[in-house]
């Protein structure tokens, strides 16, 4: 979607000019080739990191990223297999058995992964034969959660906190769905609306704090998540617990607080997807077009660059984290009000760092975090029956979602694998955003 | 005369408020709670176990004059701190420590005086606080070595976890604690390698690297553990039956009121945590290869024109920290529980993470921390039952609610290593 090198002009000026300014050393030091001990196809690229990486990087190596991930996989696959195991007693006998028992296991797995999050003609229900309207599901909360990682990532900064700000959003929507009596259509609108609140509260104390007295926000958001978890685990046992219930659950939330379905009763897609889509928009529009989103990248792209131009670094700072606090706080309200219909204290799952991997994978832009979501919905759904039909733990897909961002975090190595040639077009005078070198600095602190 | 009155602006110039004015408002919160509404209970403290060779009378303090006492201490060290800060800048290390003390010991008392069951062993708080301390402390340690040369871990979980995996599969294969140690290490050192690999070689932001490892960890070992672990030969799960190691009582220190319990009748991994307190902190603070890495963490281009190698140095940490968590994360399975499970260091790794950064980058500043988020974690299972002035999940949260303040620079100022999760480029 957004292609640096085709970004406004002023912005190279900014990440240019650091000299001088602390920090500039690392970013110069950063971005200068470096002389290596050994050669290989991607030393050129060597001195780049991550977050350059995800602006220039081509495509390619995303798609070989997937391929060595789901690679490696295959062989924690076939070889955890018991057919496998079996065959391979005897495997100077017939080595033939062996192979086939690998390839037996490993295309069992993925077919059912794949069939499961498309289409699968041999189940018994809609529901099972068009799993591609459950990878759609799956995907609502992480294009959310993404988003909301995506545009912290922008202005600079590691929201490592949508866990958190998954949990209060859904605290609030909850609160505000079988707390209140409202019309229909109303009543969504204020469970969306309140959701965001709540997200952007968690949020935005983690901007407050970097930027009022410099903490560092990764630590920040990390011990927000797990108050917000001990937070909702003491108002479901208080304040929040449905009276019915012996469990520490909420009420459910009543039908006008709800998504309603937008394929039926057979399918759990709801109008919460449409919401997701919506705020892709809306943020591409932000980033790419609006003065705010101009002044996210340029804080993202170099503070003190942006201080001196006369942007309110700080202000910055608040701002994004409480549109991104938002955001996860509207996947909270797409958990909540679309799928589980009550709250828990599970109600984030695991989505809050999965949203991390989706942003990193769609390369920090709106419309890449949207496709990287869909994959990661496709892994959902597809491990979920791959888990029922191989007998393949879903942990498998974790595996293979961590090892997708580490391969795309280090392109050398998967130049270094295939042998790739890496693109040698990088005019100095054209230089990417890199915020990661200030992000860090003191990463801890 | 001018360069004095320059030292007394510059000290001007640095002078914070924070201190004095959180001590006041934690003052006041104590003078309120603790005293004037304190529960007219009494709390009651056993101090000795049935077992013990020396009985000691059960120490019963009446609730609401100890919390009126620790209320109007409290007062008088924040007005000290508050002169200390007027006249010489800053509130000295004795007020800040002894003002912590005597409000986490009000608070104690407070909640225990309101609890119904009003009796708490106090023995039993803390050697059950040591089940939460050690794998806490092997982790912090693991992040004072790896960010005291310039590397964030964030992967503390991640190595714990996977150290705790491989202690179990391969206690239970060999049948030998030790080799299941042995192996906890390993694993964590290969976690580490990855840190250090993808930060250090391939220049990876740290804290992406850190965050990818956890799930991969998280990944794999759940993996392996539905693969592996539940295979059941003649109805046993003969992969999760690891040995345990047993407990070593020192003689004659074992039998010291609440200490002996404590710290000497630990396995060998509760005196190789205290070992290594004291080992890392020697070697950080006096010795040639401490200042080495701290040089390398503080600024790596004048340890590098000074010669030191500082990637190799960093890698080599990274590996070390690795190996420290790996063995702390075995903890779990050899120790604390006879089996694994899916996801069991639950977050752990993180309070870690937090007792390193409330413990600002120092070994025994860990683990005291490590102390006060275990004892604070007990008492939270401990109370899980009664009726208590605050919900246990309140204090849950007091380990993360504390780091935030101390990062925010509200109690004092935690500052980490100024290089640290900067990669270093040399040129």
């Amino acid at each position: 979607m957004t292609d640096p090198r085709t970004e406004p002009a002023p912005e190279d000026s900014l990440s240019a000019a650091p000299a001088g300014s602390p920090g500039g050393a690392d970013l110069t030091g950063a971005a200068a080739p470096m002389k290596l001990p050994r050669t290989g196809p991607g030393k050129d690229e060597r001195g780049k990191d991550l977050i350059r990486e995800i602006m220039t990087g081509s495509g390619l190596v995303s798609v070989l990223a997937v391929v060595v991930a789901l690679l490696i996989g295959a062989v924690l696959i076939a070889v955890t297999d018991a057919r496998v195991a079996a065959a391979a007693g005897y495997f100077f006998a017939q080595p033939g058995d062996t192979f086939a028992a690998m390839w037996a296991a490993v295309s069992e797995a993925y077919g059912s992964l794949f069939r499961g999050a498309t289409y699968d003609p041999t189940a018994r229900t809609w529901l099972g034969q068009l799993g591609i309207f459950e990878t759609l599901t799956f995907a609502t909360p992480l294009i959310l959660a993404g988003l909301s990682v995506t545009i912290a990532f922008r202005a600079g900064l590691f929201n490592i906190g949508a866990q958190g700000q998954i949990i209060l959003g859904a605290i609030f929507a909850g609160a505000l769905g079988f707390g209140m009596q409202l019309p229909p259509g109303i009543h969504l609108l204020v469970v969306i609306v309140g959701g965001a609140v709540g997200g952007a509260i968690w949020g935005g104390i983690a901007g407050l704090l970097k930027a009022r007295t410099g903490a560092h926000e990764v630590i920040v958001t990390i011990m927000l998540n797990y108050i917000a978890v001990n937070l909702v685990l003491y108002l479901l046992k208080n304040q929040l617990k449905d009276p019915a219930s012996s469990n520490p659950v909420s009420p459910p939330m009543p039908g006008s607080a709800v998504f309603p379905l937008l394929l039926g009763p057979n399918f759990r897609l709801n109008a919460g997807f449409i919401l997701a889509v919506l705020a892709v928009i809306a943020i591409a529009w932000l980033l790419n077009r609006s003065t705010l989103g101009f002044e996210f990248r340029a804080i993202g792209a170099n503070p003190n660059a942006a201080r001196t131009a006369g942007m309110v670094v700080s202000r910055g700072y608040i701002v994004v984290m409480l549109i991104s606090g938002g955001l996860s706080g509207l996947a909270g309200v797409s958990q909540i009000s679309g799928t589980e219909r009550s709250l828990d204290a599970d109600v984030a799952g695991n989505i809050g760092f999965d949203a991390i991997t989706v942003a990193l994978l769609g390369r920090s832009t709106p419309w890449g975090t949207f496709f990287a979501a869909l994959l990661f919905g496709a892994f959902k759904a597809g491990g979920t029956s791959m888990a029922v039909n191989a007998d393949v733990s879903i942990d498998i897909v974790l595996v293979v979602q961590s090892l997708i961002v580490l391969f795309i975090a280090a392109p050398p190595l998967i130049r270094a694998i295939f042998r790739v040639k890496s693109p040698t077009i990088n005019p100095p005078t054209i230089k990417p955003p890199t915020i990661s070198a200030q992000a860090t600095r003191g990463a801890a602190v | 005369m001018s360069t004095a009155t320059s030292t007394v602006r510059d000290q001007l110039a640095v002078r914070s408020w924070k201190v004095p004015i959180a001590f006041g408002f934690m003052a006041a919160f104590a003078a309120v709670v603790f005293a004037v509404f304190g529960p007219d209970g009494r709390a009651t403290f056993r101090l000795s176990q049935d077992s013990d060779a020396w009985q000691l009378p059960d120490l019963v303090l009446p609730a609401k004059i100890t919390g009126i006492i620790a209320a109007l201490g409290c007062v008088v060290l924040a007005a000290m701190s508050y002169l200390q800060t007027r006249t010489v800048g800053r509130t000295s290390r004795a007020v800040t420590s002894s003002f912590t003390v005597l409000f986490v010991a009000g608070f104690l008392i407070w909640i225990i005086g309101g609890t119904k069951t009003q009796n708490i062993t106090l023995v039993g708080l803390s050697t059950g606080a040591m089940l939460i301390v050690t794998p806490l402390v092997f982790g912090s340690l693991s992040g004072v070595l790896c960010e005291r040369s310039g590397v964030v871990n964030i992967a503390i979980e991640g190595q714990l976890l996977a150290g705790a995996f491989t202690a179990a599969l391969v206690g239970s294969i060999t049948g030998n604690a030790f080799a299941g140690l042995l192996a906890a290490a390993v694993a964590g050192v290969l976690v580490g390698f990855m840190l250090a690999a993808f930060s250090i070689k391939y220049l990876v932001n740290q804290i992406i690297v850190g965050v990818v490892l956890n799930v991969l960890v998280a990944g794999l070992t759940g993996f392996l553990f539905e693969k592996i672990m539940k295979i059941k030969v003649g109805g046993a799960t003969i992969y999760n039956q690891p040995p345990h190691l047993p407990n070593l009582p020192v003689p004659l220190l074992s039998e010291i009121p609440i200490i002996g319990p404590t710290f000497f009748r630990q396995s060998i991994l509760g005196y190789l945590m205290l070992v290594l307190v004291a080992g890392i902190w020697f070697a950080l603070f006096h010795t040639r290869w401490g200042l080495r890495i701290r040089a390398v963490g503080e600024h790596p281009q004048a340890a590098d024109t000074m010669g030191i190698n500082v990637n190799r140095t960093r890698f080599l940490n990274v590996l070390a920290g690795g190996a420290v968590a790996g063995v702390g994360g075995a903890y779990f399975t050899l120790v604390a529980v006879s089996s694994f499970s899916k996801d069991m260091t639950g977050g752990l790794g993180f309070i870690a993470l937090a007792a390193l950064i409330f413990g600002r980058w120092n070994p025994i500043g860990a683990f005291l921390a490590a102390m006060l988020f275990g004892v604070a974690g007990n008492l939270k299972s401990i109370l899980q039952l009664a009726v208590t002035p605050v919900d246990g999940q309140f204090l849950a949260m007091l380990p993360y609610a504390l780091t935030i303040l101390a990062v925010a620079g509200l109690v004092g100022k935690s500052r980490a290593p100024a290089a640290s999760g900067v990669p270093y480029v040399k040129g």
